[in-house]
């Protein structure tokens, strides 16, 4: 489980100036520089960084290069067990380690809103930085833009990111096959109940903490049992349930999960429970969802829950040759049904 | 959780589907009138437990699907005025109006916000004093009382800008309608347990002597639903029509009197037209005399509202059990939760919806006969 990381940050002498931030941080000149020289270079401290060239030039390691992108704009900036700053860097990170590939470097764009407190963006970077330090990639090149007030919500935040695949293996979504062992590293819905629980209007009494975190260190004791692990994803946005209808999608095959041995911390169940939601349905940003060869599947499980993020794994189905494309349930009391993609958000039922 | 894991108990389930099996000698049919149980049967596949004879007709109790059109209309119409603050549950915003949705007012610049409880959209009218803030108050009555909190509080208060555009349904009326109507056929009611936790069931058993129709009080989790299937079934089994409370950890025979005090104060009894059905004499709540300037129907002139529902959308006849949504020929094809031709295929509570979400519209065994070499099956694109 991520502990929270929000760190207290103290702001540097020259920033002080300047509580929040103003239009003239996004410009070319001393403000700008200023940002750059006291906020990014010190916490995200690398060589690369602090050559300030227009763009970074790396020697990566021989291999195949694993290349992606995502952009963040979560709202709360801050809650209970991470930040968007490490969201940014772990969101990254994962999507590098579901192709097998070791996270190498990140890019960084902002996208500030004037006014964001100088105190909020010093505690996302310091959030990057330590969730950089944490996955054990450097964060190597960056840009910064500020927009009007009203015209963002305080920060959003490209990262692009990196990596070199390890011989031999051959992560993809379309290679699931009947028979092979659905598992995922732990319990679901975690990140978008923790998200919704601090949303304005919405309070529980118990706290849910987003589980975001980097997965490669567990990608990596998973491809030391065996590097032929078929599919690898990370079921972040629509759920679990998106990422297995994707799979059984791209693969042309079914797969059958069963009710009862999905992983759900209780408040999250019930948090669910109150607002009509499915878990399955509900964002992760610490979770992978793995897709193994049948003959592997217990040592594979073995190797993830003796790792720290996945202590709680469990197995949770199959694939199949039956309805190809399409994703059942086993029910808890016996039946079963089919899970299907979900058009948009789920919306909170009226009752 | 506690007082979850247990009413989803896998071998009580089974047991009470072997006694169910034991005890029916003949068809039946029974309504589940809530919304909340058609979505609860069909997300745990309570139907594939129960013998053939027991067919469930999924009745009206969806607030979403019966929400009347030209009130969609007047929503859609006021959360597009400027200055005000358009605020609704979620799952209203999906739902087709004549010619768009909330989320496209929305997206057209409308301030349109999905609050958790409407004592939310009185405290953002505290927040915005020059602003109107309009909430949507539908349902049954199980919302109601919290809607009628909120606009109790606003004229405690003497919140000038805050107004509810109410189009409340009320349960006892619809089954009086649904036993009236030529070519009924269902046989027995499973009441709405969240209904009852508010109103009791004191107005249940003359509506039981009337048509001579057992009703039993459930509630929403399957073991709740497998045990008021199973006490239905004994009650046609013996031809006896009384109503039953198979939910007594909720429901009492009075119900909850404060609530039903403040519900006599802050609404008045009004005919109402259901989307899909028609008008139902007395079966709505509107705003009383006393609080009628906090109606927004009143506050904001939207002018005439002219409707235009879907040609094809056969809503209406499956809210009155008279078809399953898959009988409907544009059901997985034309209309789906993407391209919803009524508001049944849009909450996660509408029969539609959970028949689509759920895969009834084509069996498992048929589904998997579909050709395997492809990555984009028919079946699957459907789905998807």
């Amino acid at each position: 489980m991520a502990e929270p990381i929000n760190t207290t940050w103290a702001c540097p002498i020259p920033l002080r100036d300047y509580p929040s931030i103003v239009i003239g941080h996004g410009g070319g000149g001393q403000l700008g520089n200023e940002l750059v020289e006291h906020l990014f270079k010190p916490a995200f401290a690398n060589d690369e960084l602090d050559r300030m060239a227009d763009s970074a030039v790396l020697t990566l390691p021989a291999g195949r290069i694993a290349y992606s992108t995502d952009s963040f704009v979560v709202r709360p900036l801050e809650f209970p067990g991470g930040s968007i700053g490490a969201l940014a860097v772990n969101g990254t990170v994962n999507d590098l380690a579901m192709s097998g590939a070791t996270p190498l470097v990140l890019s960084a764009g902002f996208i500030l809103e004037e006014g964001l407190p100088m105190a909020t963006l010093g505690r996302i970077v310091t959030d990057m930085a330590a969730a950089a330090k944490a996955a054990g990639v450097r964060i190597v090149t960056g840009d910064t833009k500020v927009v009007e007030r009203g015209h963002g919500d305080g920060c959003y935040i490209n990262t692009s990111g990196i990596g070199v695949v390890r011989d031999g293996v051959q992560l993809s979504p379309t290679r699931a096959t009947p028979g092979d062992v659905v598992i995922v590293s732990g319990t679901i819905g975690d990140h978008g109940m923790a998200i919704m629980s601090v949303r304005e209007g919405l309070e529980f009494d118990t706290t849910i903490v987003s589980d975001c975190a980097p997965l490669n260190g567990l990608v990596d004791a998973m491809l030391a049992v065996t590097p032929d692990l078929h599919v690898l994803r990370d079921p972040t946005r629509g759920g679990l349930a998106s990422t297995l209808n994707e799979i059984a999608g791209a693969s042309g095959v079914g797969i059958v999960i069963r009710e009862a041995a999905l992983p759900v911390l209780p408040q999250v169940a019930s948090a669910c429970e109150i607002l009509g939601m499915d878990p399955v349905f509900v964002a992760n940003e610490g979770k992978l969802v793995a897709i193994v060869p049948p003959q592997h599947a217990t040592a594979v499980l073995q190797a993830m829950r003796a790792h720290p993020l996945g202590s709680r794994a469990a197995i949770i189905g199959e694939v199949t040759s039956d309805h190809p494309g399409m994703l059942v349930a086993k029910t808890a009391i016996g039946a079963q049904r089919v899970i299907a993609m979900q058009l948009g958000e789920q919306l909170p039922r009226i009752c | 959780m506690k007082y979850l894991a247990e009413f989803r108990d896998g071998e009580i389930a089974q047991r009470l589907a072997a006694e169910i099996r034991a005890i029916t000698t003949r068809p039946w049919a029974i309504m589940e009138v809530c919304g909340g149980q058609t979505h609860s049967i069909l997300r745990n596949g309570i139907d594939q437990l129960l013998p053939p004879e027991i067919e469930l007709i999924h009745g009206p109790g969806c607030p979403v699907c019966v929400t009347p059109l030209d009130m969609i209309d007047k929503a859609l119409a006021i959360a597009a005025i400027p200055n005000v603050i358009f605020t609704s549950f979620g799952d209203m915003l999906r739902v087709p109006g004549s010619d768009r949705d909330l989320f496209r007012v929305k997206s057209e610049g409308g301030d349109v916000r999905i609050v958790y409880s409407p004592l939310d959209a009185v405290q953002i009218a505290r927040e915005n004093p020059t602003k109107q803030v309009v909430f949507f108050g539908i349902g049954f009555e199980t919302t109601a009382p919290a809607n009628a909190m909120a606009v109790h509080v606003a004229k405690r208060e003497g919140l000038t800008n805050f107004s509810m555009l109410v189009s409340h349904v009320l349960v006892p009326p619809a089954i009086d309608a649904i036993m009236s109507a030529p070519g009924n056929r269902v046989q027995a009611f499973l009441a709405a347990g969240h209904v009852c936790s508010v109103m009791g069931f004191w107005q249940y058993p003359p509506l039981a002597a009337k048509h001579h129709v057992p009703i039993v009080i459930t509630g929403f989790e399957p073991l709740d639903v497998l045990e008021g299937i199973r006490r239905t079934v004994q009650c046609l089994e013996r031809n006896e029509a009384k109503v039953d409370n198979a939910y007594a950890r909720v429901v009492t025979f009075d119900g909850n009197a404060a609530a039903q005090a403040l519900l006599e104060e802050v609404f008045a009894v009004t005919d109402r037209a259901w989307r899909g059905i028609g008008v139902i004499p007395a079966s709505g709540w509107r705003l009383s005399a006393a609080y009628a300037d906090y109606d927004a129907e009143h506050r904001f002139d939207v002018g005439a509202i002219r409707t235009t529902e879907s040609a094809e959308c056969r809503a209406g006849e499956v809210l009155q059990g008279a078809i399953k949504p898959s009988q409907c020929e544009a059901f997985g094809t034309r209309c789906t939760p993407r391209t919803p031709l009524g508001a049944t295929m849009v909450s996660s509570e509408g029969a539609c919806a959970a028949y689509f979400n759920y895969g009834r519209f084509h069996t498992l065994e048929r589904a998997s006969s579909a050709t395997r070499d492809s990555n984009t099956s028919p079946k699957a694109a459907t789905v998807g």
